[in-house]
């Protein structure tokens, strides 16, 4: 409709984010009222699912305890989720429907809230047609939710412009899986990551983003493993490297095309396995000669002999593992990337075996499930093709319509935010995103929400991006609803509800239910319960890839967790794929696929002299709507700073502790400074999950890798200065605590 | 529990404070962590390091508490101060050779580390060293330990105070004796101090 109808420091006094430090009743209030049951579930952090107890009393999460016999984690957790616990009963929690009034947003009752959105939304599609509208979702979400975020985009609105913010996260290592083995998951369990000899570590600060995959790590070292460590930072587990390769933002590609050179040049390639196992060798071999270890070097920034000594390593190793994650995926050539590593990995013979393969770390909550199962503009339940006829003939079936009504393709997150500004798109419903903090070039994001003619939002707090909405309707917690996710392992999981939404929130499948309802799609969406919905789940995976159909509920609890493809009731499910070197392509091979370099989107130059890197701290996830909730993590990492070089910031002049102003293409941010010895004298590094004036992605730009559509979040240029005085925001840019305890 | 000891190894430590958090959720002590948490010096390195009480054999703090507040149980254990007892001098915490006690001022008390004594004795491992995504902070079998790159060790040397301690600090496996003063290198103490004009 326009700008949020309030400042952004009204909206955030009265919705926050406010620091929660304590449980409801303070600190000592277990002891008087100790918690009536545990229930058994899993951390939202991140895509890893920790299991974790919830304490529950008198419908309240009062506090968490450790689930040491869940085997992903054995009891382990970050400090998310210790804390993760106090996103409940939390003072910014969105007790009833919201509406935007000129003064603000005042609370409704649901059916004012579902009929003016039923209202507008069919104004808008009779005026502008059914793609005028497009639908957001989330990859936090969990799966009954997001399969609901699909199918009402397509069945009850009829658009075919629905996308989710998994767009953001690991989409480059989806696409180049599923070319190079017919499906998109990580092919091993986390428990091969201790038994392999050599762990190359590309683009994944594990440390901050998958903190539990260090203890995977450090058993693997233990055992006398390997680690190679690819990144522009040293991040924590780099002090363990056994050779740490730090490459300059934007140029992993050339790193791997060295290693591969250097691997075939030494007859290091595993001939038996490519020749029985894979296709394409001949022409990636070919497309690796013009990468001698010099050349490599020359555009990495990463010493000669040390792209050697790695590629000797992990090709002299009989079970090599390569992980990696958004610093390699998170750029406009973020599919080759990915794809360099799994042809290193089918090169030496490292898939499908014991201890060797390669694997995405998933990031997001529900990251790996919350993509399989059609809330991607281009793909339906089961990770099936949308193009595909086969695929909409069953899904259509399951459905209950005809595979004509499912719309083709759409656009993906960044697409549709993009027509939105064009003015193509005219309505959105959102989910689980927070897309004013996450996506790339944040002004431009503004100015398309501001353009929007309806805006609705499901969320749990107000967030920043919600501040543009029409209507906010309250929606639930991951613990308030029964449902499953899948983890960056691909192990499928339960999520126990611990409790019901308080006050006047709904489930968000109650809330998609209600708006088909209205739209009068009711008979599409039945549900009377998660299981409901699950169930339907199942049969509309059945048959995919992502075959869904022999996990039950019941069966997740019995084994922990159930890995797919599980395609009957008896089957144990499929902890590694590609057993043996058979891929998921019809005729079993695994694909090597040529890589070309190209420049990244937004090239260093004269004026712009210094890469800006962004990226994640241990303490916050994502777009921060949680977690800058949280007090004890809001004062870990109280505000976004810039790490810089001491070589760097002599430059400039700059001290730790200054202020710093960071300007690229499209604008600027002033921080405070962070000198460190820990990142390449030519690169900075911001972390980005705050908004407004403190927003890293004010700074990124919109350029998309073509195949995935994933941002370029990791390679932009910038210049540095020191900033006159400090920003307007410091000092006051946080709400008060309200009588907490006082924040750092 | 039987048959497990404590291990801390900064090597291991990703910095993350999962222990700092998940310590003040303990019920016992809820609100006030009693982790040691610092980063070595993030100007030149990622390193942080992570502690808990170290328990030693003949702890110094109880040694110099005027008030006999501190206790060691059998199980080797050094406890909080007693509350009757602890005139919060902060003896304790001038004295301990790595740091440990903290004077609460609103509980005019010194508490510290009791390795989770609520947890274990119900048998569960201490809240710091099960949820430490790193296991830089471990409370398991001697055997497992075993297993690991690093060695246990629990023999300080601070100056010419030797101390042992029931927690065992991960090291290199060439590093026999833990020592942070030169002195400790040197042969006699008669080298190492020379006599200084009065």
């Amino acid at each position: 409709m326009a700008e949020p109808p309030a400042s952004l420091e009204t909206l955030t006094e009265q919705f926050g984010p406010h620091p929660a430090y304590t449980p409801p009743g303070g600190w000592q209030d277990e002891s008087r009222h100790p918690a009536e049951r545990l229930v058994k579930t899993h951390c939202c952090f991140c895509g890893q699912q920790c299991g974790i107890q919830l304490k529950v009393r008198e419908n309240r999460v009062i506090g968490f305890e450790p689930w040491e016999e869940f085997p992903f984690n054995r009891g382990m957790l970050c400090p998310k989720g210790v804390k993760r616990y106090l996103q409940g009963n939390h003072p910014d929690r969105l007790l009833d429907p919201l509406l935007r009034t000129p003064q603000g947003f005042r609370a409704a009752t649901w059916d004012e809230a579902l009929d003016y959105t039923i209202h507008r939304l069919q104004e808008i599609q009779a005026k502008y047609g059914k793609d005028s509208v497009a639908v957001y979702g989330g990859a936090s979400l969990i799966s009954e939710k997001s399969y609901l975020v699909g199918k009402f985009a397509r069945v009850a609105l009829g658009t075919r412009h629905v996308d989710y913010n998994g767009r953001l996260c690991m989409v480059s290592a989806g696409v180049a899986y599923k070319l190079a083995f017919g499906v998109d998951r990580s092919p091993l369990p986390w428990s091969d990551i201790p038994k392999a000899q050599v762990v190359l570590v590309a683009g994944a600060n594990v440390a901050e983003c998958a903190p539990i995959t260090t203890d995977y790590l450090w058993r693997c070292r233990d055992a006398g493993g390997k680690l190679i460590v690819v990144d522009p930072r040293m991040t924590p587990i780099t002090r363990n490297a056994d050779i740490y390769l730090p490459v300059r933002p934007g140029t992993d590609l050339a790193l791997y095309l060295g290693m591969l050179h250097v691997i075939v040049r030494d007859g290091l390639v595993k001939r038996e396995f490519v020749d029985t196992h894979t296709s394409g060798f001949e022409q990636v071999e070919g497309s690796a000669r013009a990468w001698d270890p010099r050349t490599a070097a020359e555009k990495t920034g990463v010493p000669p002999e040390a792209i050697e000594r790695a590629a000797r390593l992990f090709a002299r190793a009989d079970r090599a593992i390569a992980l990696h994650a958004r610093g390699v995926e998170h750029q406009s050539k973020g599919v080759e990337n990915c794809l360099a590593l799994i042809n290193l990995c089918l090169a030496t013979g490292n898939i499908g075996r014991e201890g060797a393969g390669c694997a995405m770390i998933t990031g997001q909550g529900n990251g790996q499930g919350g993509r399989e199962h059609g809330q991607k503009c281009d793909q339906l339940p089961g990770q099936r093709q949308i193009n595909d006829p086969e695929a909409r003939a069953h899904v259509a079936k399951v459905w209950g319509i005809t595979p004509e009504e499912i719309p083709q393709a759409g656009y993906s997150a960044v697409e549709i935010m993009e027509a939105i500004h064009r003015g193509e798109i005219k309505a959105l419903l959102s989910a689980c995103f927070n897309p004013i903090v996450s996506l790339p070039d944040g002004n431009f994001t503004r100015e398309a929400l501001s353009k929007l003619e309806f805006f609705g939002v499901i969320d749990f707090f107000l967030s920043e991006t919600a501040h543009f909405a029409d209507v906010v309707y309250a929606g639930s917690l991951q613990e308030e609803e029964e449902g499953i996710c899948c983890t960056a392992e691909g192990r499928v999981v339960h999520i126990q509800k611990a409790v019901d939404p308080p006050g006047n929130a709904r489930p968000d499948t109650w809330i998609y239910c209600e708006l088909a309802k209205r739209l009068g799609k009711s008979k599409y969406f039945p549900y009377a319960s998660s299981r409901e919905i699950y169930d339907e789940l199942r049969e509309a995976s059945r048959g995919g890839h992502a075959d869904y159909y022999g996990i039950t509920y019941e069966k997740i609890d019995r084994q922990m967790g159930v890995f797919w493809p599980c395609p009957s009731l008896e089957h144990p499910g499929t902890p590694r794929l590609f057993e043996g070197g058979r891929s998921f392509h019809p005729d079993g091979k695994c694909r090597f696929l040529v890589t070309e370099w190209r420049e990244s989107g937004d090239l260093i130059a004269e004026d712009y002299p210094v890469y800006l890197t962004t990226g994640r701290v241990v303490s916050q996830y994502l777009s921060g709507t949680q977690t800058r909730r949280i007090g004890a993590l809001v004062d870990q990492y109280p505000e976004p700073r810039v790490e810089i070089h001491p070589r760097l910031a002599q430059q400039h002049g700059i001290a730790d502790g200054d202020w710093v102003t960071v300007t690229t293409r499209r604008s600027e941010i002033t921080l405070r400074a962070m000198v460190v010895r820990t990142i390449r004298p030519d690169t900075v590094f911001i972390p980005y999950h705050w908004p407004g004036k403190r927003s890293a992605n004010q700074l990124t730009h919109r350029t998309l890798d073509p195949r995935s559509k994933i941002p370029e979040f990791k390679v932009s240029a910038c210049r540095l200065r020191k900033a006159e005085k400090a920003p307007d925001w410091a000092g006051k840019n946080r709400a008060p605590s309200p009588g907490k305890k006082g924040a750092a | 529990m039987f048959g497990y000891e404590f291990y801390v190894d900064p090597s291991r430590c990703i910095g993350c404070q999962s222990c700092v958090n998940a310590c003040e959720e303990c019920e016992t002590h809820r609100g006030h962590s009693m982790i040691n948490f610092d980063f070595i010096d993030r100007p030149e390195s990622t390193a942080t390091a992570a502690y808990v009480c170290w328990h030693c054999e003949e702890p110094t703090c109880a040694m110099v508490c005027p008030a006999d507040a501190i206790k060691k149980g059998e199980d080797g254990i050094v406890q909080s101060s007693l509350k009757p007892r602890c005139v919060g001098c902060s003896n304790c915490v001038l004295a301990c050779p790595f740091g440990i006690p903290k004077i609460f001022p609103e509980l005019e008390q010194m508490l510290k580390c009791d390795m989770c004594y609520d947890r274990t004795s119900a048998g569960k491992r201490p809240m710091c060293a099960t949820v430490c995504p790193s296991q830089a902070l471990a409370y398991v079998r001697p055997e497992e330990v075993a297993r690991r790159r690093e060695k246990p060790n629990n023999v300080f040397h601070f100056g010419k105070q030797r101390v042992v301690t029931k927690v065992q600090m991960m090291v290199p496996e060439s590093t026999p004796v833990i020592s942070i003063d030169v002195i400790d290198y040197i042969w006699e103490e008669a080298h190492a101090v020379l006599p200084q004009p009065q």
